[in-house]
């Protein structure tokens, strides 16, 4: 899987700059950055949604995205919204949602389900897509600490192990630490790659707090908006 | 809607039809004129007479079958061209202006030139209907395609969601209420139209009647034809539209977050 962006613009102003990365499969690579620095406009670049910009996207595969918002059919229940977007027959549908403890949800609206619950069927559905590469864009925003908390050990377990490459968006070290192998920071505008870290310590016996020193050491970041 | 709430609703609703006969059958008894203005009785008395005859089914028949052909294709073609130009603008530059000119053709002069050009026939009769209705759906299912949710489609993009199915699941779940509005609409206004187009061109319907007793001066005829007609839409309306609205936004009703 290779991403080499030249340049990326929105109505003639520069939003990329030169950015070049790669996965191996079973790896989570975060990317990071400030707010606004164009996290969500290279996630859409990798998932084959944004195809204007200099340079080159390949070997991604079948894509599985977790968007920003849940982004699921107000109208389908859990289940039908995972086997309409993936086409998945109904079994792989039911232990998509029993890998993110939704299995007696099955038929719920998302109407019904709280944001973190729409966020886990999200989840499932990205899953159950059998995806090559999965994109976390966002994915524990905008919830309690508590559920981005559930969130977090969640998506740990789905992915210790797991053969997928994994992107994830994300502005908080907290998620970084938790479930990333290595970790970009984007800054700057247009937005380049400032800096880069590897985390040796598999994820489950990581030191969170020592950890993130060490990332905030090696990312030279101050700013506010990451926390 | 709470049960007791629309019990009372059905109540109030009959009360004020109780009403609207009350009001007509006391001013047929100020008027005293049947001729002129015949009581309710006396129209139900016609309507009995037309109907034991065969002679309102055969007519309602006719409308109706004109009323379905006309709505069915105004709402296909009116449809695809509003959709079409709610999801492109560049394609709706080019629709837009012939839309303000057939929305602000009279129908009268549309049906006029259909009989001029295509001739007195079901064919004539059928196209002037539609092409009255079909840019008043277009626009408004044009409105409707406006507001489809672009991160659906990005969601459909990123799965590689087939085109069907997403047509099937996605957008059409998402236009549903304005399908529901534009038929409403739609339906309203072609059916009063088809009586125009049978009044001035066709040997048979609703609107045939109304002309051939209107030639008679026979006004129990006329309103006995006329009220007929609008309680079959009512029958339309509460038998398949509402029932139909009711289904598609069942899941608007199941309920919040737990």
């Amino acid at each position: 899987m290779k991403l080499e962006i030249a340049g990326k613009s929105f109505g003639g102003t520069p939003v990329l700059g030169a950015i070049s990365l790669t996965v191996a499969p079973g790896e989570v690579l975060a990317v990071t950055g400030p707010s606004g620095i164009g996290k969500s406009t290279l996630a859409r670049i990798m998932a084959g949604l944004d195809h204007d910009f200099d340079g080159t996207c390949s070997g991604f595969g079948r894509v599985g995205m977790v968007f920003q918002n849940p982004t699921l059919l107000p109208w389908r229940t859990a289940l039908d919204n995972i086997l309409i977007a993936t086409g998945c027959d109904a079994n792989a549908g039911r232990d998509a949602l029993d890998h993110v403890e939704l299995g007696t949800r099955q038929d719920a609206f998302p109407g019904q389900l709280s944001l973190g619950q729409q966020r886990r069927v999200a989840l499932a559905r990205a899953l159950a897509a059998n995806p090559d590469t999965l994109i976390l864009d966002e994915a524990f925003a905008s919830l309690d600490e508590a559920t981005a908390g559930r969130m977090r050990s969640l998506a740990q377990s789905i992915l210790q192990g797991s053969h997928y490459r994994t992107i994830l968006i994300t502005h908080n070290l907290v998620d970084v630490v938790h479930l990333a192998d290595a970790v970009l920071l984007l800054g700057q505008h247009p937005a380049i790659v400032l800096a880069e870290h590897k985390i040796p310590t598999p994820r489950p016996i990581r030191d969170l707090k020592a950890e993130m020193a060490v990332v905030r050491q090696q990312l030279h970041w101050q700013g506010s908006d990451i926390q | 809607m709470p049960p007791e709430n629309s019990r009372a609703g059905i109540y109030k609703g009959l009360i004020s039809l109780a009403a609207f006969l009350g009001l007509w059958a006391v001013m047929a008894a100020i008027v005293q004129d049947s001729s002129m203005l015949p009581s309710p009785n006396r129209v139900a008395q016609v309507f009995w007479s037309e109907a034991l005859s065969g002679e309102i089914a055969f007519h309602m028949q006719a409308t109706l079958a004109r009323v379905i052909a006309a709505f069915v294709l105004a709402m296909s073609i009116g449809s695809m061209i509003g959709i079409a130009a709610g999801r492109n603008p560049g394609f709706n530059l080019w629709a837009a202006p012939w839309l303000i000119i057939f929305l602000n053709l009279p129908a009268l002069v549309v049906i006029v030139l259909c009989y001029l050009w295509i001739g007195l026939n079901e064919v004539a009769a059928i196209a002037a209907v539609a092409l009255n209705k079909i840019p008043m759906i277009a626009v408004m299912m044009r409105e409707g395609a406006r507001t489809l949710d672009p991160a659906l489609d990005d969601m459909t993009r990123a799965f590689a969601i087939p085109r069907l199915t997403s047509w099937r699941h996605v957008i059409v779940p998402q236009l549903a209420p304005h399908f529901a509005s534009a038929g409403r609409a739609g339906f309203a206004l072609i059916w009063k139209i088809v009586l125009v187009v049978e009044f001035l061109g066709r040997s048979n319907g609703v609107g045939f009647q109304i002309h051939l007793n209107f030639q008679l001066f026979d006004v129990a005829r006329i309103l006995a034809y006329a009220l007929g007609f609008v309680a079959l839409m009512l029958v339309v309306e509460f038998l398949i539209v509402q029932p139909w609205e009711r289904s598609a936004s069942k899941w608007r009703r199941a309920g919040t977050a737990r």
